[in-house]
């Protein structure tokens, strides 16, 4: 293969201007649809793998140290184990409270709102841990598999 | 039929126009660059004229929630009039890396 950089004209404005100018609104999307979840199409799962693609983006379009400044690897793991623990405990403490594992409306005596409300903000809650979940692990396995485990040059 | 039906039609039609001509030019011209150009353009504005036409014929029956539905249609337009450009830059970049060859007539010298 010839070498890489004969033709290329070094860095790419064109597409590094356009996925500076995406990312923001592509995350705010990735929001849009871990909130909206319960009541149109979307949710936590696809929520967060809109939230990763925006991280992958601007790993792609510069490099893997660039996403690193915006998702530092620490911040990366914090979240990719929160969501887990908000998921577990929010249906531990409907367990808790009385109810079975995830019953939300258990949780009415926590805080009174009402069954059929703790029921639609708790899948909420929910959504937000696996959204949190699957965007962090999303972008973990990115890293690895373009740096070969390193977590530091990759594509 | 109304004032925004007709423009309906005319944007869908628009769009139709250009995703045949966008089709043809992928099925006719002859290397992978001029068949990218033929992609890239085409398909981006009759993508957003149709779009756009969809927009315009789910005001009908106006309401709030008819215009938050057709403002999201053109959020969608504008982010492909963006993404769909941004995309065939690096495509044919990436073939210029790599070395493909435009296509020429024969027995005419490379400049």
């Amino acid at each position: 293969m010839r070498d890489i950089h004969e033709h290329s004209a070094g860095e790419d404005l064109v597409i590094k201007t356009s996925v500076r100018l995406l990312v923001p609104f592509i995350q705010l999307f990735g929001l849009y649809v871990i909130v909206h979840g319960h009541y149109s199409p979307g949710g936590g799962f696809q929520g967060g793998v809109i939230l990763g693609a925006s991280f992958i983006l601007l790993a792609l379009a510069y490099d893997l140290k660039t996403s690193q400044d915006y998702m530092p690897i620490w911040a990366n793991a914090l979240l990719g184990n929160l969501g887990p623990v908000i998921y577990i405990g929010v249906g531990a403490l409907c367990a808790i409270f009385g109810g079975l594992f995830l019953d939300y409306s258990a949780l009415d005596v926590l805080i009174p709102l009402g069954p059929v409300e703790w029921r639609s903000f708790g899948i909420f809650l929910v959504e937000v841990g696996v959204g949190l979940a699957v965007m962090s692990i999303m972008l973990l396995l990115y890293w690895n598999l373009s740096s070969g485990g390193a977590l530091d040059e990759g594509l | 039929m109304t004032i925004l039906s007709i423009l309906t039609m005319i944007l869908v039609l628009a769009g139709l126009f250009f995703f045949l001509a966008g089709t043809v030019g992928i099925l006719r011209l002859p290397d992978f660059y001029s068949r990218l150009h033929a992609a890239g353009k085409c398909d981006s504005l009759a993508a957003v004229l149709m779009i756009a036409g969809l927009a315009i014929y789910n005001l009908d029956p106006f309401s709030f929630g008819s215009l938050l539905v057709s403002a999201k249609l053109m959020l969608i337009a504008g982010f492909v009039f963006v993404t769909s450009p941004t995309a065939t830059h690096a495509i044919t970049e990436a073939a210029l890396v790599l070395g493909v060859k435009p296509w020429q007539r024969k027995g005419r010298k490379r400049p």
